[in-house]
Parts: C-alpha cells; structure tokens; sequence
C-alpha cells in the first residue's frame, strides 16, 4: 500500500517578534543580516527570552487540529552543525520523554479519510542560504540571518496519504485553517516548508526533504511514487533513503549523505523553564479562536440561505469571509455573498490583485443595498466593482463618475420604449404571442439605457405598451 | 592611599570626602600594575578607568545623584560580556571577541557608578578548578605564588585578596566561586539558581550556573547582590526577589539555628586542617546558639560523576557556537568540506575544554545516554529530593568548601580525575539549584581555609546572615603581598 506522511513547517508570520527576542517576524521586509540581535544570532551570553504570543498561536493551531494539548509544555536542544545555525544547535520540542510539545496526537477529516496527526512542535527556524557562484568549485554559500528565530510550527502526520489527491486537499484544508485562525499568511514565500516520507508496497521510506511550497509538495510526492513504482516495475530495490526536492527541475535527487547517521544528542533547553498550558489557560485560548470555517460554513447555509457551494467559497477563504462578515446584514446577506462569489472573485483571483485591490466592507454593503433598492441594475454593480477595486472610491461617486445610476423615471423609460417599439414592429407583433421575443424587446431597451434600466420595470412597462 | 578596605568601607570613605574615586582607582591601577606580573590576575585592563572615576568625582561635587557604588573599583570575570570590551573566556577561540552588548549585571552595577577595573582570568571557558587551564597562562594564589589559586574564577579572587579591586564578579557551575574564594581567603558565594541574572554570562553549563560576587565580607556580597540581583526580563530563568535588602538584619546572628553537617563532606581524604576547622566552625556556631548535628546525604558519592556528566553535556552544546566561522577566524575557509572544517577550528580549544567536548559528545548520544546522561539526571533529580528533606529539618548546611589546601601548580594538572574529586563539596548547590557561601575561616602552614554553609532556595538572606556570624567569630592574617 502506498504510504504518505507529512512533515510540514509553518511560520508564525502574523507574529509580531521571533521565538526568542525582539527582532521582527516579518523578516522579509529588511536588508540582508539587518534584522538580527545579539540572541538571534547566538552571540556569546546571550539568552533566549521566549515569545508567550508564540506558545499561544502553536496551542491554537494544536486544538484547531484536534491534538492533545499538554498543561505543560517543555523545548529541548537539537545538536547538529550547520552554517544556518548561529548557535549550532536547534531549540525545539521533542516528545521521546513525555508529551511535551505544544500539540499531541490529532486528527483532520479530508475528504471521507481521516488524516492522523502525530504531534505539533514549536521552534525556531535557522537562517537563510543564499548560494553564489555558477560552478560547484566556485561557489559560496552565504547566510542571511534575518530568518534565523523566526516562529516555526511543525505539524506532523502519520504516514495516513494514499496519493498526491489526498495531499493536496489536506494541504488546501490546512492553509485554510491556518489563515483563518490568523497565526500565519500561507502565500507568503516560504511561509509554508515541507518534507514528505514516501513508501510503496514492498518497497522501504524515502524521506524528501526541501520542499518550499504547498505547490511544489503535491508534485514531489508524485514525482516521487512514479519513480518508486518505475524501479519496483523493474524489479530494482527501493532504498531507504534522504532525498532533495530540486524545485528548477522538479526531481527528487538522492542526498547521497550520511544524514540517518546524525545523533542530535537531545536534552532539555536549561535556559527556558517548562510553560504552563493549564486548562484554564486552554479555556481562554479556545475563547479567543475564531469562529472555524466549518463553523461558519454551516451558519452561512443555515441562517441565510446561502447555497452549500457558495457557503464554502465564503467559509474556507479568510479574505472573502472577512469581507462578507463585516459588510453583511440578515436582508443583504445572501446579495453580498453573490457579490462575492460571481463578481469579485473573478476580479481578485491572484495573490497580487488581492493585495493592490482597494475594496472595503463598506463599499460591498453599498453596493448590495443599491441592488436592492433598484439604484442600480446588478449589471452596472458588477461595472462599478471593477472600478472600486481599482480606485477605491465610493459607490456614489463611481456611479456618478461613470453614469452607472438606473433609469429610474417611468416616463423616460416609456419614451425610449416607445422608440424601441416603432423601430421594432416585426418583433413587437411576434411578442404578442410569444413571450421570448419580449425578451429580446426588453434586450433593445437594455442597449438604448447602457444597461442602467431596470429590467423588470422595463418588462412590466413593454407589456402594457405593446398590448 | 589604603586599598585594603571593604566595599561598604570605601562607600563609607568617599561619601565622607576622605578619599576621592579617583585617586582610589589611580592607587588601585599602580597596584595592579607592580604586583599582577606576579598574580596574573587580569587578562585585561580598563586604560579609562581613571577617567571614568574622575567623571564620578564630578558629580559628586556638584551635587549630582551618584549610584553606590561611588566609582568603586571591581574587577569583572572574562566571561561576562562588558559592552566594547574583549571578553574572552580564556581561550583562543575568543581572544579577540569585543562583545556587543553588556550582561545584565554589568547594566546594574554600570547604573550604580561602578568602575570595571580590569577583565580576571579564569580557567577556558570556566572549565577548571585551578585557573590552569586558562589559555593565557594560570594565575599565582597570593598567599604563596607557588599555588594555584582555584578556579575557574581565579582571577576574581587573587585580585580581592591581593587588593588590586575592592571586590569582583565571578561565576560558579561546580564551585568556581567559593573554591578560589577558599583557597585565597576571600567571601565566595552562589545564589539560588535564578537569582542573579545570566544574561551576558557566556555559558558553560547553563542550568546549574550562576553568577556570583567574590569580596573581602559577608556584607560586601549583600552590598553587591542588592545591586544584581532579582528578575530580568532577558533571563527566563531568573526569579523574582521582590527587591529583597540582603544587608539589613545582615547581623541577626544564628541562634536557635539548625544546623546540619554533611558527613559525605568530611570522609577520609579531607586534609586534618580542614577537618580541624570544620569542627571548629561548628562550635563557634554552636557558641553562638545554633544546634549542629551530623546528616547524611547519600547521593553526594556520586555527585560529581553525575556534575561532570551533565555539565560535559551542556558545554558540549553550549561552546558548539565557537566554530571558526563567527569568531575565531583563526584560518580561512577556503579548501575544506563544512565538517572537516569544523573539525580543525576547533583545536582552537585548550585540553581541558577538549576533553570536556568530547565527554559532551559521548554521554549524550544515541545508545549512551542511558548509561550516562539520564543516569546523571536522575542522581541529580535524587540529590534534590534528598536536601529538600534535610532542609525540612535544617536551617542551613554546613561542610568544608574545599577537602584540601591550595596545592603546586602542575601538581594535579596531568590527572583530570584527581581533579574533578576536588568538587565534590561544591557541585552539589548547582546541581540542587540552593545557595552556598564560602567564608575565610582558617589559615593553615600559610594557606587558607575557607567554610561552607549551604541554605534552601531563596533562604539566600538567611544564609548571609549566618556566614556574617560566622565570619565574625575570627581574626584573619593579612595576605603576604
């Protein structure tokens, strides 16, 4: 059977400092090394002072996974060399002498499997290689230090994958979650890290390590069973083996070092005290979470009416909810969502749009009400969303900069009808006894108003003209 | 110009107008500089030193708030990290480290106007017991220059001894302070585990180890601990002490005090001089109303087996850093594989640092930890458990601070056994975390003696309070130097 289990990194980017000092998580706005203190960079006597915010996100992220949460909680010492390393060894949590970790055994539904999850840890993460030189003998390696103690939650599964599908919509489900419980910002670069332990039938684990997006993980794994079940096609043994994800070629490459081989001769980080995670403190973390996507999902369905299929568009995404949350009422709730969901996602379908976009609470709230007031037709609202998405101006003042506001005057809706009607005699006395020409009559006066009429007052009042 | 005066006496003498900062710390450099050719006490000295007396002497005549230290001269273990200045450990590897930042208790003592006189030599990396081991060659015990003086803070105490500062700071992981303290007739003392801050300490087994003073009395080291003691937001570990004054009530005495003396501190390779002193301690303490009784504390047999394995573990860790590529850079990348790199710069340690590495690399490792490691851990959880008792009974401890006299330089430096059993009455504060202070008490054939009285966690006012009494029952000899 094949066998897939995860290992996936995620920093705590909405964090305000590291795991250990003061120095920014949001390392990525600063020049190289600029972002560093004597403690992240392991300077001689320098302690480390451990960020409670962090513990907190990581519980989070442990109850959200349906973990065991431990009351206390303890981080050990990982030894190894490397040059990202400042201090040559790595602080993070262990579970070998107990559940100490902020997370334990826990379990998420994909699909109609359920993924176990083995435990969540908190640490920190190392710095950053930066390679230079084209040929091996000339290059160097250089280390940005900036990353070096940024927040790192490690969320462990077991080996519970059958294929890249099941994968990828766990991948699709955590990053959701994720963003939903506001700990971390998935899209960003390297955000979100993986290794991933791959195993066919008959054939021993393949650990791939190095993979730098959500992506890239799906390919691996895939790349990684079809090579697999080439060699067991060719009767070739598989070797348990590290392997790299090379993300210009997207091929794993066989590590061909010693890595099983490495003892990181754990034990307990002296220099932080074991943190309390009672129950009481559990009680307020979970009091805190916000509402889950599930959750709200259901609210959604239940409460407004909204479609299953819209309702999970909505729900699992956390700038789409956000917006919908802050803008809806109980009338204009189930507007706002088609707004969303047929309008503006078309408008906002990358992460750079979504960025750049100028759309408020406030606007899709206007928007929905001059729906249904009849201010404007749903055709001009789509018009005027283009608009503040680019601008960000107020609805009023889009309607008024572009024309978009209805026809809203009987009268000289009936004097364009009238002239539609002596242009259109053919089709006039065909609608008198079919109803679909209507429609088209209806079309022409569309045209006539640039679409600001209102296509019901326009059918009611073609009606009673042609008859 | 008399050097030899106690810190609180100096405050005294200043805030008097007998003397002014600046002379006092011009007097104190010309010492230095005709006696520490002999000592070698310091790696390093504060060429500004006067200059910054000088400024001290200023606002105290224009009527300026001065901290109280009054620009007392203190000399600074090269393990604390002084802002600008090189701290070095000792040891090659950070002979030319200028630390970026000051530790915590160089903060405090630079807010109370001290001076940081000169950087005191130790052994590598505080690993030693003898200042042998220091890269920079050993420092002389001033009592007879032909002895070690201890260690690892050698440095600190030849120089309170010796008079070339009024008092110092050193740092104990197994003794470090109160074993030079001992051996040179000086006040050594070890906090409760979190009651000093260790930010800026340069670690070398981080979860035993604290900082503390090294002075001419009892009352200096409450004077001092006053200044550096309590909660620090920089060190996780440290404790709040809700501002507690060490010095008042410092001469409450001991009476109706109960005492424990710890048998496996007295077995049969103690020097009789020491064992004489001991028993003489006791009775004066017994004069002084306290009841004294002998207590066993089984676990100290293998206190030092268990000390040596989890300090080797840490410091194998905790130096892991001083790989050549961030300090050091002894000789350039260029033409080595990462590893055997690695592997070359760190010859840059001396043998004793050495050993221990290597230690740290073996009783933590896959398959040994077992035997080893976890084994240390568990003597140290049942030592723990074992005092706890005895404090349920006792006020304080008492025993030898060290089993023998000062002994020859080189005379023990080729057998590190020989060595580590002469920790054997001092690792057990650091591995149960309790205070402990070392109080000049005897000289024997012109060597000191120093006695130990150990106290429960955060009892660290009462157990001044004792070594205060204690310290007042005799008259001690002037050092010959």
């Amino acid at each position: 059977m094949t066998k897939i289990g995860l290992e996936i990194h995620c920093q705590l980017t909405n964090l305000e400092s590291k795991l250990f000092c003061s120095c920014k998580a949001n390392y990525r706005q600063f020049e190289i090394n600029e972002n560093i203190c004597p403690v992240c960079m392991g300077l001689p006597g320098s302690l480390p002072r451990l960020n409670q915010e962090a513990v907190k996100k990581a519980t989070m992220i442990a109850m959200a996974l349906n973990c065991s949460t431990p009351e206390k909680i303890a981080f050990f010492r990982k030894n190894y060399f490397y040059p990202d390393l400042p201090k040559n060894f790595q602080i993070t949590q262990l579970n070998i002498y107990g559940d100490t970790s902020v997370g334990g055994s826990g379990s998420i539904v994909v699909g109609n499997k359920e993924i176990r999850i083995t435990r969540i840890q908190l640490e920190e993460d190392p710095g950053r290689l930066i390679y230079e030189g084209s040929s091996s003998k000339n290059q160097i390696t250089l280390v940005d230090y900036n990353r070096a103690g940024t927040p790192l939650v490690e969320i462990v599964t077991e080996p519970d994958f059958e294929n890249p599908k099941q994968v990828r919509e766990f991948l699709n489900i955590l990053s959701d979650l994720l963003e939903n419980l506001g700990v971390s910002d998935p899209g960003l670069e390297g955000a979100m890290r993986a290794d991933a332990n791959v195993s066919i039938d008959g054939g021993k684990k393949v650990e791939v390590k190095n993979i730098g997006s959500f992506h890239d993980l799906e390919k691996a794994v895939h790349f990684e069973l079809t090579r697999q079940e080439s060699l067991h096609s060719r009767e070739i043994e598989i070797a348990q083996e590290t392997r790299h994800w090379d993300d210009k070629r997207k091929i794993t490459i066989s590590s061909r070092s010693k890595e099983e081989a490495l003892d990181y001769r754990y034990f307990l980080e002296g220099d932080i005290p074991w943190v309390t995670v009672d129950p009481a403190i559990q009680e307020k973390l979970k009091s805190e979470m916000p509402e889950s996507i599930s959750s709200k999902k259901e609210r959604y369905v239940s409460k407004y009416n909204i479609p299953n299929q819209v309702a999970d568009v909505l729900s699992s995404d956390k700038f789409y909810s956000d917006l919908f949350e802050n803008s809806h009422t109980e009338s204009n709730a189930k507007e706002i969502a088609n707004i969303i969901t047929t309008d503006l996602m078309g408008l906002v379908d990358t992460r750079e749009k979504r960025e750049s976009s100028k759309i408020t609470a406030n606007h899709l709230r206007d928007l929905a009400d001059s729906i249904q007031t009849g201010k404007i037709s749903r055709n001009s609202a789509k018009n005027a969303l283009h608009e503040i998405v680019k601008t960000g101006k107020e609805l009023s003042q889009v309607i008024s900069d572009l024309d978009l506001g209805n026809v809203s005057d009987e009268s000289e809706l009936i004097t364009i009808i009238k002239d539609v009607i002596s242009e259109e005699p053919q089709a006039v006395e065909q609608a008198k006894s079919n109803s679909q020409t209507i429609n088209y009559l209806v079309g022409k006066v569309m045209q006539k108003t640039k679409g600001k009429a209102d296509p019901q007052l326009t059918l009611n009042l073609l009606k009673k003209q042609i008859e | 110009m008399n050097l030899k005066i106690s810190a609180l006496d100096y405050v005294q003498e200043v805030q008097n107008g007998n003397i002014s900062a600046e002379d006092f710390t011009a007097a104190t450099l010309e010492r230095i500089h005709s006696i520490d050719e002999k000592l070698h006490a310091f790696l390093s000295i504060n060429d500004n030193a006067v200059n910054q007396a000088r400024e001290i002497d200023k606002k105290i005549k224009s009527g300026q708030k001065v901290g109280s230290c009054f620009g007392m001269p203190i000399s600074i273990k090269d393990n604390m990290c002084i802002k600008n200045s090189k701290t070095t450990c000792a040891s090659k590897m950070l002979e030319n480290f200028v630390a970026p930042y000051d530790a915590t208790v160089i903060s405090k003592l630079k807010e109370e106007d001290a001076i940081f006189i000169g950087k005191a030599n130790m052994d590598e990396f505080a690993m030693g017991l003898t200042t042998e081991f220091s890269a920079f060659g050993p420092s002389k015990n001033p009592w007879n220059v032909d002895c070690i003086p201890g260690g690892s803070s050698g440095g600190s105490a030849v120089s309170v001894s010796a008079f070339e500062c009024v008092a110092s700071l050193g740092s104990d992981t197994g003794g470090s302070v109160r074993n030079p303290a001992s051996f040179c007739s000086a006040v050594g003392y070890k906090p409760t585990y979190g009651l000093i801050s260790r930010y800026g300490l340069i670690s070398y087994a981080n979860s035993i180890e604290q900082i503390g003073p090294v002075t001419r009395t009892v009352k200096d080291t409450a004077f001092l601990l006053n200044i550096i003691a309590g909660l620090d937001p920089n060190d996780n570990t440290t404790v709040d002490n809700k501002n507690e004054d060490y010095l008042t009530g410092i001469d409450s005495g001991v009476d109706g005090k109960k005492i424990g003396i710890i048998k496996e501190m007295m077995t049969e390779g103690t020097d009789p001089a020491v064992i004489s002193a001991t028993k003489d301690a006791v009775s004066k303490l017994e004069s002084l109303g306290a009841t004294c009784e002998e207590i066993s504390l089984d676990m100290v047999k293998y206190s030092v087996a268990a000390y040596y394995t989890i300090t080797a573990t840490e410091a194998g860790s905790n130096l892991a850093r001083y790989d050549n590529l961030r300090y050091g850079y002894d000789f350039p990348v260029e033409g080595y594989e990462f590893n055997s790199y690695i592997q070359k710069a760190r010859k840059n340690f001396g043998s004793e640092v050495t050993r221990r590495m290597i230690i740290g690399g073996f009783v933590p490792s896959a398959g040994h930890a077992g035997k080893y490691f976890l084994k240390a851990l568990k003597v140290k959880s049942k030592l723990r458990k074992e005092i706890n008792e005895a404090f349920k009974k006792y006020d304080l401890l008492i025993a030898p601070t060290v089993p023998i006299l000062p002994f020859k330089i080189g005379e023990k430096i080729d057998d590190p056994v020989a060595l580590f059993l002469v920790d054997i009455n001092t690792v057990t504060a650091n591995l149960t975390g309790k205070p402990a202070i070392s109080v000049p008490f005897a000289i024997s054939n012109g060597l000191p003696i120093g006695i130990q009285l150990l106290a429960d966690s955060m009892d660290d006012k009462l157990l001044l309070q004792a070594a205060h009494a204690l310290e007042q029952t005799v008259q001690l000899p002037e050092v010959p130097i």
